[in-house]
């Protein structure tokens, strides 16, 4: 059977020590049963190491940062498509999602390129800030948390919380805080690099499990597929995990994902206390750097969300090889002056 | 008292618990009493198994299986009947 061609856009190409979802996502992609692939990867940065990764990606473009709104973005998609043709579009950070969920209609009417993500609505509902209420709506325990705006308010959190508790960033970073004054540290250290609001959750001891799946925005679950990390890097990256077999966090995941009629790929994280009750840490609105591991144990992931973008009908997953690892590894690569000058210059490599 | 359904045993003295990631490994003896408690067998079956296949005495045995059920309860490999 001949693959149709296409030609997928995806960010994320930060193959670093604290890795973005694009690399494995593009090689997920590759080895698509149904589509032969050409990628384009979108980059924010020069030093994007999937910039350089010839093999996997096809034609890179930089694009502007978030902050800088949707109007410069869509101009900038917009020369992208004229030169390419994206018939599909990926974006892999939490960071820059909102801006795409608010172009999804223009970038599909204007430019014929689909997306397949969460609405603004859903994309909110799963924030670090509002996460308690999301627990209690979709049947799952979260753990108590607030949004702090002030460094003054780290004294007060002993009426509420007992120490331990998490230090979290709205995007990034989570730090255990033994005592009030670590807290304060780590309030700075995250403020200063991701901003206001600064999450405090109540710390819950046990196994961290995480689950890579994708809902179909109708409330079915495509796919799950669970993990332990079995390595764990300073930043707190995954830097081996293995598959599990866990009913019980598959049955909470379909929940989740019924429940909140999600659209698109996601991330679980939960903590598997010692009591063997699950609570759900934290839920990512796209792909984990881990979802090639779906990929390996027969669950492709992003060529089911591409199927979906791209308006086809998409049958569940019904199992999984449980018995599968990944283990990741760091590789120089050696690039010319000149593909860093291209790409620093013209913005296009 | 009884393994935890679908724990891999291999030759090797290899095990995973797939409902946890966990791994281990064990020697000969481990392996022998780990295949007899899959087979559900009782304390007193398995130490007669394992005296009849290793050179040990009785009161030995019946201490480090002791210690050795006990890692395995800890471990989330073993539970008791209800």
């Amino acid at each position: 059977m001949s693959k149709r061609k296409i030609t997928v856009a995806v960010t994320g190409l930060n193959n670093i020590d604290s890795p973005g979802p694009g690399i494995p996502v593009i090689r997920a992609l590759k080895e698509s049963k149904l589509f032969g692939v050409r990628i384009v990867g979108l980059s924010y940065e020069t030093l994007e190491p999937g910039l350089y990764m010839h093999d996997l990606v096809d034609k890179s473009y930089s694009i502007p940062l978030p902050s800088s709104g949707v109007a410069s973005m869509l101009e900038r998609l917009g020369y992208i498509n004229s030169q390419e043709n994206i018939d599909v579009l990926i974006p892999n950070f939490d960071a820059e999602l909102q801006n795409f969920i608010k172009i999804e209609t223009q970038l599909k009417k204007e430019m014929g390129i689909a997306t397949f993500l969460p609405s603004l609505e859903q994309f909110e509902s799963r924030h670090k800030s509002v996460l308690y209420e999301f627990g209690l709506r979709n049947k799952v325990k979260v753990p108590r948390s607030r949004m702090i705006f002030t460094v003054a308010e780290i004294n007060a959190l002993h009426k509420e919380f007992t120490y331990p508790l998490m230090v979290k960033g709205k995007f990034y970073d989570a730090f255990v805080a033994a005592t009030p004054e670590q807290a304060v540290g780590y309030f700075y250290k995250i403020s200063a690099k991701w901003g206001l609001p600064i999450i405090i959750q109540q710390f819950v001891s046990g196994n961290e499990v995480n689950v890579t799946a994708l809902g179909d925005g109708a409330g079915k679950c495509i796919g799950a597929v669970p993990m332990r990390k079995l390595y764990i890097t300073d930043k707190g990256k995954a830097w081996a995990g293995i598959t599990l077999e866990d009913d019980e966090l598959l049955k909470i995941t379909n929940r989740v994902i019924h429940n909140s009629k999600w659209r698109g790929g996601c991330e679980l994280e939960f903590i598997k206390s010692n009591a063997g009750e699950y609570y759900l840490l934290e839920m990512n609105p796209r792909f984990p750097a881990w979802v090639y591991l779906a990929v390996g144990c027969g669950q492709n992931h992003p060529e089911a969300l591409v199927c979906m973008a791209l308006g086809k009908k998409v049958k569940a997953f019904k199992t999984y090889n449980s018995r599968k690892m990944f283990v990741r590894y760091s590789f120089d690569q050696v690039v010319n002056l000149s593909e860093f000058e291209k790409i620093s210059t013209l913005g296009e490599l | 008292m009884r393994l935890n359904t679908n724990i891999a045993i291999s030759d090797s003295g290899f095990i995973f618990n797939p409902a946890t990631g966990d791994s281990f490994s064990t020697n000969n003896v481990g392996l022998e009493i780990i295949r007899l408690l899959k087979e559900e067998k009782k304390k007193e079956v398995i130490i007669k198994n394992v005296r009849e296949k290793f050179l040990i005495d009785e009161a030995t045995l019946d201490k480090d299986l002791v210690d050795f059920l006990m890692m395995l309860r800890n471990y989330q490999l073993l539970k008791e009947d209800e």
